[in-house]
């Protein structure tokens, strides 16, 4: 049983799904326990992969038995295991903390949902773990599929958005098929050890076919992960989707794209390939730059909540993307590191704005007024999110931020660190007007014409439900947790992750 | 110009699926018809099937099944490769399904505003907003 973990962990939510979707029609009441225990027990076995990924290094499963080069094999180690439980673990906690939410928007389709919201755990999980390149776009699509559905669900402006996501999608995904059919060609496997060995060899890292694989495979996950100027889907299908599907995709979807953008680079591609006889990442850390200063500014001209979340998912794209082609030891730490910590931050933000947009019905900043007395526990949370992003010690933000600002300077790469330090001042204007708003401006200055009672009503309390407050405080509570305990997860994890070239 | 005549014989797959590959990309990108947008979509996606079948194909040569009697393919010099053909079944399921929800949310968006021209569903959301 505990050797088949691997593979449980992809099969297990893939057929309950299944099941869900059946129980839809037989006893619609089963279907959010049973979602929850599939999505319990996803959380459980990857907690103990990891751990046993910690004690006694990397687990590959082979599938039905047939080894390496020629089965499909899942490869669980330093670098997935810990995505593993940060994807399980916060499709874990929108689920708990966005029942009450499914309820009222989906009331007669509780069923679909949840069957997609599982099939998307599913897919997410699968990216992380296979270590087969066509494996790996095929749950991207799955994923990915599942993504557009959810999107399209919201009302009323979501499907435009969605079937424009899709469309971007749809061309991101080929892309990097087409990518993985070039490094067939190439090297005659799919498999990605022995792709990596394979490009190690001088006749293929030479080659122009290697080099047209990389880039396409390369500009596909920019396209997926929204990296700018391919962002352009973003932040319509974001802020137009339910905020229960918001709340699992932008903490997911981009973050684990660059999961698989590492994956790719480090272990298909070898860092030799990509950070050496390439003569590319110093153009990429480039584009980055450009997509944390435009997210940032973007992000200053919005005038509701969720459609500011969305640039500053942008911008931290950039982060991340900028971090890792720096090609050192601490960008890349920084950069896998923020990986986790943006998935919590990203999710406690989404969670307070759904919290807030469950109570207000409304997500513009002119009706936050006020709010910090009407959902103050909600409030504290977004808070704690905002301090985080902004990268005030002891939340994970700082530490995330200070490995990637190290990075920068040691790669002699000055405007990435610039670009950190301008884009955290940009995120402290932004939560500080916030704050400005919610904090100090009453909610009747506007309205004089409310009749009195209506006004002091205003101010009374009206916190969310407890089934979204508990979820929305662990997951504040592990921002400083995770920031508290960077020095292990960076000692005991992402250091082994990263192989030992990189120096 | 005889060496360019016959690299583009010899490679005239790869031609036909980058020419296939850009109708589909001009299509998405131009046409304001969602469904004309949608049929780009899948013009795409095949493109990259025939790129990947066509890639797997020698010439004079069988198809990979061992026969009974045993007198040829056994060797991989002898048989067409499988491998590629196998993937694109896959694809070609992805690329069904990505139809499928395109279709549905066309569908979804045709009942919301009475029309699938992107033109006029921008117009529609601008007067909404002006309101």
């Amino acid at each position: 049983m505990v050797q088949h973990l691997p593979a449980l962990l992809v099969v297990v939510p893939l057929l309950t799904a299944l099941s869900v979707s059946a129980l839809s029609w037989l006893a619609p009441r089963l279907c959010l326990p049973l979602t929850f225990g599939c999505l319990g027990f996803s959380l459980a076995s990857s907690v103990g992969i990891l751990m046993e990924v910690i004690a006694s290094g990397p687990v590959v499963y082979t599938m039905g038995g047939w080894s390496s080069p020629i089965g499909i094999v899942y490869v669980i180690d330093y670098l997935s295991a810990p995505i593993l439980v940060v994807v399980t673990a916060v499709a874990l906690i929108n689920l708990v903390a966005s029942s009450k939410q499914i309820d009222r928007d989906f009331s007669d389709k509780k069923g679909t949902f949840y069957t997609l919201y599982i099939l998307f755990v599913t897919g997410m999980v699968g990216i992380v773990a296979t270590g087969d390149a066509f494996n790996l776009y095929v749950l991207l699509e799955i994923a990915a599929l599942t993504g557009y559905s959810l999107i399209g669900l919201g009302q009323p402006r979501a499907p435009l958005s969605s079937l424009n996501y899709l469309f971007i999608g749809t061309i991101g995904a080929s892309f990097y098929l087409l990518g993985v059919g070039y490094l067939y060609i190439a090297t005659g496997s799919l498999n990605m050890a022995d792709l990596a060995r394979f490009i190690a060899m001088p006749e293929h890292s030479s080659s122009t076919m290697v080099m047209f694989a990389f880039i396409i495979c390369m500009t596909g996950l920019f396209t997926k992960m929204g990296l700018f100027p391919l962002h352009g889907w973003l932040p319509n299908a974001y802020s137009h989707a339910s905020p229960a599907s918001s709340a699992l995709l932008a903490p997911l979807t981009t973050k684990v794209m660059i999961y698989a953008m590492i994956r790719v680079c480090l272990y298909v591609f070898t860092p030799a390939y990509v950070f050496g006889t390439l003569q590319i990442s110093n153009a990429i850390v480039w584009i980055a730059v450009a997509a944390i200063v435009v997210g940032s500014l973007l992000a200053l001209t919005q005038k509701s909540l969720f459609k500011m979340l969305t640039y500053i998912v942008i911008a931290e794209v950039g982060y991340m993307v900028g971090g890792f082609f720096l090609g050192n030891r601490m960008g890349i730490t920084g950069s896998a590191l923020h990986i986790i910590n943006d998935a919590a931050m990203t999710l406690c933000l989404f969670l307070a704005a759904g919290a807030i947009t469950y109570r207000t019905k409304s997500d513009s900043f002119s009706d936050l007024k006020g709010i910090f007395k009407r959902m103050p526990f909600t409030m504290t949370a977004f808070t704690i999110g905002a301090l985080a992003v902004i990268g005030i010690p002891p939340t994970c933000g700082f530490f995330s931020k200070w490995y990637l600002i190290i990075g920068g300077i040691n790669a002699g790469h000055y405007g990435f660190a610039a670009a950190l330090i301008f884009s955290s001042l940009v995120n402290a204007v932004l939560f500080f007007r916030i704050f400005e708003i919610a904090y100090f401006q009453s909610p009747g200055d506007s309205k004089d014409h409310h009749h009195h009672g209506h006004h002091r009503h205003k101010d009374k309390m009206v916190e969310a439900p407890l089934s979204m407050l508990i979820p929305l405080m662990i997951t504040a509570l592990s921002l400083i947790v995770l920031g508290i305990y960077t020095g292990d997860i960076v000692t005991h994890v992402i250091q082994a992750a990263i192989p030992g070239v990189i120096s | 110009m005889e060496q360019i005549v016959t690299a583009i014989g010899a490679k005239y797959n790869y031609i036909v699926y980058v020419i296939l590959m850009m109708i589909g990309l001009y299509a998405m990108i131009v046409k304001s018809n969602l469904v004309k947008k949608i049929i780009g979509m899948n013009i795409f996606q095949t493109s990259i099937i025939l790129f990947y079948v066509s890639t797997a194909y020698k010439t004079g040569k069988t198809i990979p099944i061992v026969p009974y009697q045993g007198h040829d393919a056994v060797h991989a010099a002898d048989y067409i490769n499988p491998l590629p053909h196998v993937l694109m079944l896959t694809a070609i399921v992805v690329s069904v399904a990505t139809l499928g929800v395109a279709l549905s949310l066309a569908m979804k968006i045709y009942r919301q505003y009475g029309t699938l021209e992107e033109d006029d569903i921008n117009e529609n959301l601008r007067s909404e907003e002006g309101k």
